[in-house]
């Protein structure tokens, strides 16, 4: 790690360097679909207008936003005992079978306020299970949870796919899905909220997810900075050496912690199946769990920063959709091969930039200093 | 019996077609993290250079010329790698991870520009790809039985990459453990400090194995979409590069055990792919699912280290500082 | 030609706030043997390092032979005929001798060729300096004194007619470090200029033909061996420092709180780290341990405070019964009412990038009083902070100014401050005073004292000998993992405690230890 030393003001090294790294990010993005033969002003007009122009688009960036939040959260949660969560793809994917599981089950016998919780217990349970052998094989056997998350995805993904052909299907169907849940299970849309205060807004996958998102955000900030777990969590990711004097149990810190990451990451199953699909289906995740690692680099770690670094990327999603329409020669990946370059800049060269800033301050205080 | 032969033939040819990528990838991986590098980005390099490969054989015809496409992206992803985790000390995991992402949704947003199709590259004629070839003397000793049966059958009938996988083990062994390069090479990925004080550029010396990886998995990646395949599919290389990654630790970072942890991985794949539709006794049929995801839930318990502990290269993984 | 092979002109070399060199001038006369002597951080390290190349000066010229030479890098230093032998082996521990030797002097792209062109080269150099070692054994199954004789073959290999030495004789036996002796004497008859970093004073009397002394990044001296002595080199080595005037009353000691017995401790390389260490130390007495650094001091107190599990013997201290068998974490530790102040305070006593409120509770953090039910009450642990940085002087008085944005003084008075609010029944000391300026010290000095006072029993581990004959009441001295002494810390001095440290003493019931 680089030593941060003091020598630019707290607002440059939390404000303006990110946003130094984002815009090299977004040059080079620029320059690729130059080289694709598009124009990138006109690029990112069709974007910010597909996200941002209609209230339909405003609210497909928040649903996108949702998920990326829960992933996110995970990410950080895990970066913050200095453990690096590749996982949250698989375990968004099974927190998304745990809801299902519990909503197929009771959505013909309970009402939707008991149903809401045991759906978030289900998810987080689910999510949680399927990062906790990758947790153990870190804490207790030394095995590298990079490698091994990310295996766990493949495996989620198969077996889903077993689940969904094999369990799930209905009898005489040829597309692996559940049946949909019975309309009480669905988490309230937004525009079904708003209808009920009688303002009309137009339709869009945002529900009430949204909501449980920014709570849920709140309770990790909570975790992380205000209790004695988020203490004993960061100490061991500072320093092991000072975890270890002050008495704190490293490898049980690293399970809870992967534990909790599993469970956030498991409740972008909460969003994608209680609020939009209604029923258990196949790809629901659709990279959202390694968008959750751009996110969470660019926010910092830090909840706030990781809920507006959602709505960027949320943004890039929803107006990649739309810019993919609009430009044909421009498919939606692009918004990954973005994501790719904003964890390259503001990740593995999050430092490059300071050297020059430093310069440019240290050139600045001096004339400063001259002119007082 | 007769039956039975054939039957271990056909599956040990598929272990070795299958288990090819995945040396490619390992041999890039023992030549990157014995330099102290780790690199997650196998995967990316795989699948960009079988993105490359198949795009330039698909636009100039010659397999030839995609394999010097792959090549030469592959080295380009190791320069991008080594410039964030070498030059600027960058974490060398979120490295490879961007580098993995961005690969792949490039190469869809690059199909879709030059091709006009989502996430392929058109379907190739036999010309421009690598084709299995015979080699001398199938047709003389092919009658013998047995040892004619598996020269014709399981060592004759590849596609050229498929014998430079072998060779590039040997290569790999050579280099490492032969020449002045490897033992520098090998020195700076235990203790970067007795190189660096006996007078030897680290950074120069880990990208030049860093490089090394890149012409490798272009090779690999080569082979995925032109000689395994006859186009590229998006996100065909399916983990095959943290599968390598895998292989070379289990192998202890070692050119031929590594090579033949890929051959399990392989044997493994090819194993299944025979158990398809078969019914165990009291088991019964072998979920499909199960058997796809078997490499990699082997995977994991490989680096369970279950089977015996892996001590990887000391410096592996952190980037040099000279420190106070 | 010069008499000269190495001049240093004002040689200046810092690492960020600290002055690592300050306008160093050397000279060191052709084909002799000439030593640098000075405290641990006195920056001998530093400076030949600078000489090899593995750091740059800031400012300052460098002359080898005679001629101006710059140095930026190990080749340059190598191609100048320098050659050193770290303090920690630069070798490659899976490799062989031979290749360790060869490495970056290859005579060719293929290995079996430089190899067999070595082989026989290195023979001669065997021969010569009485220099054998196994060349195809790996270097992590060889003993550290054969170790470093790769290192320096090594250095000669690459031509070297210079040869610097830092801390040579630290990990070697009194027998090995005789016969590297026996090495360097034959390297100088043959033409080779040695220097050798080194603390122990006998070693310099024994071996050079002329030494400097180094005080605080500075030279403060340079001599003819022959024309000193161990008393005189000892006094310019800790320098004359103004003893703090503490009054302090004689020790009233109560109950044992430390009682350690034939403790030993065995490290993975199945290196002896500590032997058979047996004392007590009684509430209300402060009990320093004296010692070179390296020499069993940290570990000693790593297992007091749960950190570092024994190999053997049995340990009581306070209520705890700490044996191989049966270790005990840190936080039961702590909870028996037993402080530790860790001699690395940005490793271990706080994280620096903590707030200093969220690192006054480090060790602590499960209090009650620290936590709600769920949550922690971050205005208890400010106020809580804001108390112990008023008790303790700490300055800025903000609690949530970065750990690491305090100086080393303050951060030091931020974690005496929290180990010792509790009135703790034993306090464990390291390096209390490490990096600190003049009025911290007397300070913590102070507090230390009424610590005592109050009844806790204190075991002081400390680098610094003055602060140890102020604030113990006796003091022991260690070598080597053992115990070499005790003395009353009212009537020794430091030439006493410097010459028993470095083991060059006659102990008082007259036998010498080997």
């Amino acid at each position: 790690m680089s030593k941060t030393s003091s020598t630019i003001p707290k607002w440059a090294d939390v404000l303006l360097i990110p946003i130094i790294n984002l815009f090299m990010a977004l040059a080079v993005s620029a320059m690729i679909i130059y080289l694709v033969g598009e124009n990138p002003i006109e690029a990112l007009k069709l974007m910010i207008e597909g996200a941002f122009g209609s209230s339909e688009g405003v609210g497909y960036t928040l649903y996108y936003a949702t998920n990326f939040i829960f992933t996110g959260l995970a990410v950080a949660m895990a970066f913050h005992a200095m453990l690096f969560n590749i996982g949250g793809e698989g375990q968004a994917y099974i927190g998304g079978l745990g809801v299902a599981v519990i909503l197929l089950a009771l959505d013909q016998y309970l009402p939707f306020w008991i149903l809401l919780p045991l759906a978030l217990i289900g998810a987080m349970l689910f999510g949680a299970a399927w990062a906790a052998v990758p947790a153990y094989l870190q804490a207790y056997r030394g095995s590298h949870i990079v490698i091994t998350t990310i295996m766990f995805n493949f495996i989620a993904a198969n077996l889903m796919v077993y689940l969904l052909v094999n369990v799930f299907i209905l009898p005489g169907s040829m597309t692996p899905e559940s049946r949909v849940f019975e309309e009480i299970a669905w988490m309230p849309s937004i525009q079904s909220i708003f209808a009920t205060l009688g303002i009309e807004i137009s339709d869009s996958p945002l529900n009430l997810s949204f909501i449980i998102a920014l709570i849920v955000s709140l309770i990790v900030w909570i975790y992380i900075w205000h209790t004695r777990w988020g203490y004993e969590m960061r100490s061991v990711g500072f320093s092991e050496k000072a975890a270890t004097y002050a008495g704190i149990n490293t490898k049980r810190v690293i399970m809870i912690t992967m534990l909790i990451s599993g469970a956030l990451a498991g409740l972008a199953g909460v969003n994608e199946i209680m609020g939009v699909q209604h029923k258990l289906m196949l790809d629901f995740v659709a990279g959202y769990g390694f968008t959750g690692i751009a996110v969470a680099l660019m926010g910092r770690n830090h909840p706030v920063g990781i809920i507006m670094a959602s709505i960027l990327f949320g943004a890039l999603f929803q107006g990649g959709a739309e810019l993919s329409f609009d430009m044909p020669t421009i498919s939606k990946e692009m918004v990954f091969v973005i994501q790719g370059l904003i964890i390259l800049f503001s990740g593995a060269l999050a430092y490059m930039s300071r050297p020059w800033v430093e310069k440019i301050f240290i050139i600045f205080s001096k004339n400063t200093k001259k002119g007082a | 019996m007769e039956f039975a032969l054939n039957d271990i033939l056909s599956i040990l040819a598929a272990t070795i077609r299958l288990s090819t990528p995945l040396i490619f990838a390992a041999m890039a991986g023992i030549f990157s993290e014995r330099s102290g590098v780790v690199d997650i980005s196998l995967e990316g390099k795989l699948l960009a250079g079988a993105f490359a490969a198949a795009s330039m054989a698909a636009y100039t015809g010659s397999a030839w010329l995609g394999l010097g496409a792959a090549i030469i992206t592959g080295m380009i992803l190791s320069l991008i790698h080594g410039f964030a985790s070498i030059t600027h000390k960058g974490d060398q995991v979120v490295s490879g991870v961007a580098i993995n992402i961005i690969v792949s949704g490039l190469t869809v947003v690059l199909g879709m520009a030059w091709f006009h199709r989502s996430g392929q590259t058109p379907t190739l004629t036999s010309d421009s790809r690598f084709m299995p070839i015979q080699l001398p003397g199938v047709d003389a000793i092919s009658n013998i039985p047995f040892i004619g049966e598996i020269y014709s059958k399981l060592i004759s009938g590849h596609n050229l990459l498929v014998y430079i996988a072998f060779a590039s083990v040997a290569f790999t062994y050579w280099v490492l453990f032969k020449t002045r390069f490897g033992l520098r090479l090998r020195a700076v990925g235990e203790n970067p400090k007795a190189v660096d004080t006996a007078g030897i550029s680290v950074s120069f010396l880990r990208y030049r194995a860093i490089l090394i990886g890149g012409i490798l998995t272009g090779i690999g990646g080569t082979y995925i979409s032109i000689a395994q395949n006859a186009s590229f599919i998006k996100d065909m290389s399916a983990g095959q590069g943290y599968i390598a990654l895998a292989a070379m630790i289990f192998g202890k970072w070692k050119p031929v055990p590594a090579m033949f942890s890929c051959f399990l991985f392989g044997f493994l794949e090819a194993l299944s792919m025979r158990m398809q539709g078969v019914v165990i006794p009291y088991i019964g049929e072998v979920p499909v699912q199960f058997i796809q995801a078997a490499p990699y839930i082997l995977t994991v318990v490989l680096l369970a280290g279950f089977v015996g502990r892996a001590i990887a290269p000391k410096a592996d993984g952190i980037p040099y500082v000279k420190e106070r | 030609m010069s008499n000269f092979s190495i001049e240093l002109k004002d040689i200046s070399k810092s690492f960020g706030s600290i002055q690592a060199n300050k306008n160093v001038n050397l000279k060191i006369k052709k084909g002799t043997i000439h030593g640098i002597v000075g405290e641990n951080g006195a920056g001998k390290s530093t400076l030949m390092s600078i000489l090899y190349g593995f750091y740059e000066a800031d400012s300052g010229t460098i002359y080898v032979n005679g001629k101006e030479t710059t140095i930026k890098n190990s080749t340059d230093a190598i191609k100048a005929g320098i050659g050193m032998v770290h303090q920690h082996f630069m070798l490659v521990e899976n490799f062989t001798v031979l290749e360790n030797i060869i490495l970056g002097a290859e005579s060719g792209m293929i290995l079996s060729k430089s190899i067999k062109n070595a082989t026989s080269e290195i023979k001669n150099l065997e021969k010569s300096y009485g220099l054998y070692v196994d060349l195809d054994a790996r270097i992590d199954t060889i003993p550290v004194g054969q170790q470093q004789r790769v290192e320096t073959i090594k250095a000669l290999y690459r031509g070297a007619k210079i040869l610097i030495l830092d801390e040579p004789t630290g990990v070697l036996t009194p027998q090995e470090a005789d016969q590297l002796f026996d090495i360097l004497r034959a390297l100088k008859d043959q033409g080779t200029t040695v220097v050798i970093i080194t603390h122990k004073l006998r070693e310099i009397m024994d071996l050079t033909d002329s030494v400097s002394v180094m005080r605080a990044g500075e030279i403060v001296d340079s001599l003819e061996t022959s024309k000193t002595s161990k008393e005189e080199l000892a006094e310019l080595m800790v320098g004359r420092k103004i003893r703090m005037n503490l009054e302090k009353s004689s020790a009233k000691t109560g109950e044992t709180l430390i009682d350690v017995n034939k403790l030993g401790l065995t490290d993975s390389s199945g290196i002896r780290r500590l032997d058979n260490l047996n004392f007590q130390v009684k509430a209300g007495e402060i009990v320093g341990i004296a010692g070179v650094s390296g020499n069993g001091q940290s570990e000693l107190l790593e297992i007091l405070c749960g950190i570092l599990p024994c190999s053997d013997g049995k340990i009581k201290i306070s209520d705890i019964t700490i044996t191989p068998t049966n270790q005990t974490k840190p936080d039961k530790i702590r909870h028996a009412g037993i402080a530790h102040v860790p001699e690395d305070r940005l490793k271990r006593g706080l994280i620096p990038q903590f707030s200093a409120s969220e690192s006054s509770i480090l060790g602590y953090q499960n209090s009650s009083s620290f936590n709600g039910i769920a949550f922690t009450r971050t205005d208890a642990i400010r106020s809580h902070c804001i108390s112990i940085m008023k008790d303790f002087d700490v300055r800025p008085q903000n609690p949530d100014i970065k750990s690491a944005n305090f100086s080393g003084g303050n951060q030091q008075k931020l974690i005496l401050a929290r180990e010792m609010e509790r009135s703790p029944k034993v306090l464990l000391v390291g390096q209390p005073t490490r990096g600190v300026d003049i009025g911290a010290i007397e300070f913590i000095h102070k507090q230390i004292i009424q610590m005592r006072d109050k009844g806790s029993a204190v075991l002081l581990v400390s680098g610094e000998l003055d602060e140890l004959i102020t604030l113990s009441d006796r003091i022991i001295v260690m070598f080597d993992g053992k115990i070499v002494g005790e003395v009353d810390a009212n009537k020794t001095d430091e030439k006493e405690l410097g010459l028993m440290m470095t083991n060059s003493h006659e102990q008082k019931n007259g036998q010498k230890y080997e």
